[in-house]
């Protein structure tokens, strides 16, 4: 066994983890910074939501002989909007996205059913790649066009970000000041889509969460200034990913999803832990105060 | 002397259906006027079209001499609420800070790369702390402040820029009684000490009666305004409310106002 320095180097002279640490990297910031407000917005559901409607749409798009890169965001960006456009904010319709998002479930089964069908090598790797992602397995061109709608992504959300905090907290008053707050709501959401649409091409669809809302909720137990939460839910994300990247390549056994999602995991649970053992007179103090 | 706020025989329809209509009043700069009226009769609606934010279905209105809805960087608004979420881990200050730049796109910078801005908006954050007395529980996350402390801190974000027109949907609901006593002391200060003119919401005339300029009745699709003294008799309430209300003196020779619908309901 080498010592943990020269086998961190050699990692970093792999080309399939220098595209995965690439891709990884901007996904990764991209959905702690989009996760922390999903997580204050109280918009975990609908974010989840559109994880499925990622599998349905790069299911339709393999059915369809599309790339697939094209269904994914074509649907999540579609649905975003349109579930904003609703109204989809917290739990008002709670049956409704759940039942529709069970049948967008079943349509990316059956696109699947298509897809395997009529295509000659009836690959279904296809499928498990978009259900629990294939990181290690992207080419160098997928990754750097990952990383570059990720910069984009992340640029759009920083000039949002100041009115839609505000929005999210307070949205009557942040109206009145001239906040276009119904403007606001479905772009956010259709921006979700887009970084579910990303996410599921580095961790899969089903398992995006780990990125998506444990990094964030662990910022905000941890701090309580939203600049600073918002920062560091981004970079509670990015550690995540490193971390679960290393490992698996560590342990060649475990799939590199299951080890983001693992680490995603622990962290979250270390936070409420820590914050719950060290500040319990906080919490105490913050229960008797309520009305 | 101009007029803060001037309406013109001016009507409100929600969905299809008027509201209120044929209300002309004027509102004076620093006055103290209370909105009173029974539950759904469009008190907070009338707040709103003030705001520009609901259009008006007829006649006229003028605030702060422009149209509604374009000078909101002047008014102050609190909107009727509940209390924030007990989970909303974000610090008071940042609620009020909000209320300065909270509408300009992008991210503010951190600390010391915002300059002598940066300075300015962390002095007048907290010199409106002060202000409103809320330097002590303004740094803990806001769904863990009581309902009395987190109405200060809005009232704070509200009077921010520095308003002329204070727009106040039930501040003190949910509040108990010393907090509405104190609370309403507080809005009374503000209204003298920086001139501004205070249109304000309440269910129980009580708490803010003897600090009262105006008062405005809505009630059966239109309004009433005046003097206290004249407004707040025993027959024009009962009219007005549909129920028998009694107003009294007490001792300090202070009006109270008895047998208010909702009153009670409302302040558990
Ligand atoms: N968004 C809306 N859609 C339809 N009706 C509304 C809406 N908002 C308020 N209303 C109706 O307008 C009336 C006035 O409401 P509101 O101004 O909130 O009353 P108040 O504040 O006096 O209790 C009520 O009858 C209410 O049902
Ligand atoms: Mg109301």
């Amino acid at each position: 066994m080498s010592d943990p320095i020269t086998g961190l180097a050699h990692m970093l002279g792999q080309p399939f983890i220098q595209h995965a640490l690439v891709a990884g990297t901007s996904i990764a910031l991209l959905s702690g910074l989009v996760g922390y407000f999903v997580v204050l917005r109280g918009q975990v559901f609908a974010g989840d939501a559109l994880s499925h409607v990622a599998y349905a749409g790069a299911l339709a798009a393999l059915a369809a002989g599309v790339d697939l890169r094209f269904g994914l965001f074509a649907a999540t960006i579609a649905v975003g909007l349109v579930l904003g456009l609703l109204g989809g904010r917290r739990a008002a319709d709670d049956v409704v996205i759940g039942t529709a998002f069970a049948w967008v479930l079943g349509l990316g089964v059956f696109f699947l059913a298509i897809y395997t069908t009529h295509s000659a090598t009836g690959n279904s790797a296809a499928n498990v790649n978009v259900l629990f992602g294939s990181i290690l397995g992207i080419s160098a061109s997928a990754a750097s066009t990952a990383a570059w709608i990720a910069v984009g992504l992340i640029a759009l959300l920083l000039v949002l970000a100041r009115p839609l905090l505000f929005a999210s907290l307070d949205p009557d008053v942040a109206r009145a000041s001239g906040v276009p707050v119904r403007l606001l709501g479905p772009l956010f959401l259709a921006i979700v889509g887009a970084t579910a649409a990303e996410a599921s091409q580095a961790i899969g669809a089903l398992l995006l969460f780990g990125l998506l809302a444990a990094p964030p909720a662990a910022a905000q137990r941890l701090t309580d200034r939203p600049w600073r939460g918002f920062v560091l839910s981004g970079l509670l994300s990015v550690l995540c990913l490193w971390i679960g990247v290393c490992v698996a390549y560590a342990a060649p056994k475990l799939p590199v999803s299951f080890t983001i999602m693992t680490t995603s995991t622990v962290l979250y649970a270390g936070v409420v832990l820590v914050t719950t053992v060290r500040w319990p007179a906080f919490s105490r103090r913050g229960g008797a105060a309520r009305p | 002397m101009s007029a803060v706020l001037e309406l013109d025989r001016a009507a409100v329809a929600v969905a299809g259906r008027t509201i209120w209509s044929g209300v002309s009043l004027q509102v004076q700069a620093g006055e103290f006027v209370a909105i009173l009226g029974p539950n759904g009769v469009g008190k907070s609606t009338l707040l709103k079209a003030v705001l520009g934010l609901t259009p008006l279905s007829g006649g006229a209105m003028t605030v702060l001499g422009d149209r509604p809805g374009h000078v909101n960087g002047r008014i102050g608004y609190l909107p009727q609420r509940r209390a924030f979420d007990p989970n909303t881990r974000v610090r008071g200050v940042d609620i009020v800070r909000l209320g300065l730049d909270g509408d300009r796109w992008g991210v503010p910078l951190p600390g010391r790369l915002a300059g002598s801005a940066g300075r300015r908006a962390r002095e007048r954050v907290e010199e409106v702390i002060a202000l409103v007395g809320a330097g002590a529980y303004a740094g803990r996350p806001i769904g863990q402040c009581s309902g009395g402390e987190q109405q200060r801190l809005l009232i704070a974000q509200a009077l921010i820029r520095g308003p002329e027109l204070l727009v106040l949907d039930e501040p003190l609901d949910s509040l108990d009684v010393t907090n509405q006593a104190s609370v309403s002391a507080l809005i009374r200060d503000v209204c003298r000490s920086q001139n501004v003119a205070v249109l304000l919401v309440a269910h129980d005339v009580n708490p803010i009666l003897p600090y009262l300029d105006q008062v405005i009745y809505l009630a059966h699709g239109g309004a009433v305004m005046g003097p206290p003294e004249e407004v707040i008799t025993a027959d024009t309430l009962t009219m007005l409310y549909g129920t028998p209300i009694d107003v009294l003196r007490d001792r300090a020779g202070r009006l109270v106002v008895v047998g208010q619908p909702d009153a009670h309901a409302e302040h558990r």
